[in-house]
């Protein structure tokens, strides 16, 4: 049994073990307590190698061309950052640059070096910074709202000129599926009891917080 | 009713925000009372300043979502024409062009989910402030399911910016057609980035504390 105090309303209360694809709600507030995905920690691992990958492909290949009146023109997710930065608008540039290209990178980096780290734990100390870093990025990392982004500019532009898509807009096609299914799979609870804990001591259940410091 | 629940700070219990580990602190309004012992963050039974942090954003977002609405965010150029868009602009004229879906798509991310977030927030804010009068748990809980509802949502307002990025970038044909970056956009990232901002800085455990437990540090007997 596992005591928690609920993050939506602070209720103390006992989670029992999960039988795998289960999901605790709190009685009071109906918020999340704990959720155990299907499968092993080999899912998550696998499907963020393959994200490494498309990751790369989605961002050198180009994303579409543009042909009007014989003239053609091509953008790469970086190109879109770099025309805003071009047009006078840095503040803009660095949160589309943040968003579409180094949350993702950095959240799919440390998802994978966590998971490579805790296969044998307990995993050092520095996996556990790694694991703060994932949480921290989850919600910057937004591949699924960039994609519908591009494909209303595209709609909105083949009125104009004939638009090519590109294997860039494929690849992140299958980014979004895959961060998608990495944030469904990937468990940071069970990392945690992996991980050799802050204070050093790995102690069970309560810890003196103010001892910590 | 909810004088009698045990809750984790009744119990002098806080929930490490980043790791979910319960943790012994000092006095049920601790902050400042160390660290968790296994993700080594900061802990307190509430998030610091909570209600103060969230109004500043809640506030600054507001500002800029005039401008953000008011102003192009883009403009199209051919020779001897140009069509400067404001965010609503690009909603109509994706409606006239036909795709009336995709049209909608963008109104409820542009311009429904940033003004509907800001509104709820400031609801929230306030019930809060009052210690939740209508504190029945019905209502409670239907406040904490709008609060995670708007934390979920509130990414896909970032369409527009993707939106304009990418519309920019492809339609740089001079002397055909060549498109400029309006002086709304930074505008409209902001509201975007704010109101995201203003979520995560928002407690939701508020809903559900008794009056005066409502904000800690700052005015804990207040």
């Amino acid at each position: 049994m596992l005591v928690v105090g609920c993050p939506g309303c602070d209720l103390l209360q006992q989670v029992p073990p999960l039988p795998p694809g289960a999901t605790a709600r709190c009685p009071r507030c109906s918020d999340v307590l704990a959720t155990r995905p299907r499968g092993s920690t080999q899912r998550p691992l696998a499907l963020a190698a393959a994200a490494a990958i498309v990751f790369v492909i989605a961002n050198t290949a180009t994303l579409m061309e543009l042909s009007a009146s014989g003239r053609e023109a091509g953008t790469t997710i970086i190109g879109g950052t770099y025309e805003l930065w071009r047009q006078g608008y840095p503040f803009s540039a660095a949160v589309v640059a943040f968003c579409s290209v180094v949350a993702p990178a950095v959240y799919i980096a440390f998802v994978l070096t966590v998971l490579l780290a805790s296969l044998r734990p307990p995993a050092p100390r520095w996996v556990g910074e790694l694991v703060l870093g994932t949480a921290f990025m989850r919600p910057w990392a937004m591949p699924e709202v960039m994609l519908l982004g591009i494909l209303v500019a595209l709609v909105k532009i083949a009125d104009l000129a004939t638009v090519i898509p590109g294997p860039g807009l494929y690849a992140t096609g299958a980014l979004v599926m895959l961060v998608a299914a990495i944030a469904a799979t990937f468990d940071p609870a069970e990392v945690w009891t992996r991980v050799a804990w802050a204070d050093g001591k790995q102690s069970s259940r309560f810890s003196l917080g103010a001892a910590a410091q | 009713m909810n004088a009698a629940m045990p809750t984790a700070a009744r119990a002098g219990l806080a929930s490490c925000r980043v790791c979910g580990l319960l943790c012994r602190v000092a006095g049920a309004q601790a902050v400042g009372r160390g660290h968790c012992p296994r993700c080594g963050v900061p802990l307190a039974s509430r998030f610091p300043y909570s209600v103060q942090r969230t109004w500043a954003l809640v506030i600054a977002a507001a500002m800029c979502y005039v401008p953000a609405n008011l102003l192009p965010v883009l403009t199209m150029n051919e020779p001897g024409a140009s069509d400067p868009n404001t965010i609503m602009g690009g909603v109509i004229s994706l409606y006239t062009t036909g795709s009336w879906h995709l049209a909608l798509i963008v109104l409820v991310a542009s311009i429904i989910i940033p003004l509907g977030k800001l509104l709820a927030l400031g609801y929230l804010l306030v019930v809060v402030q009052r210690g939740a009068a209508m504190g029945n748990s019905g209502g409670r809980r239907d406040r904490t399911r709008l609060f995670r509802t708007i934390e979920f949502i509130g990414r896909w307002s970032m369409l527009d910016v993707f939106v304009v990025t990418f519309g920019a970038a492809l339609v740089q044909a001079e002397p055909v057609m060549w498109a400029q970056v309006g002086p709304g956009m930074p505008y409209f990232g902001a509201v975007v980035i704010l109101t995201m901002f203003a979520a995560m800085s928002f407690d939701p455990r508020l809903i559900w504390d008794p009056r005066a437990q409502g904000d800690n540090a700052g005015r804990a007997h207040g």
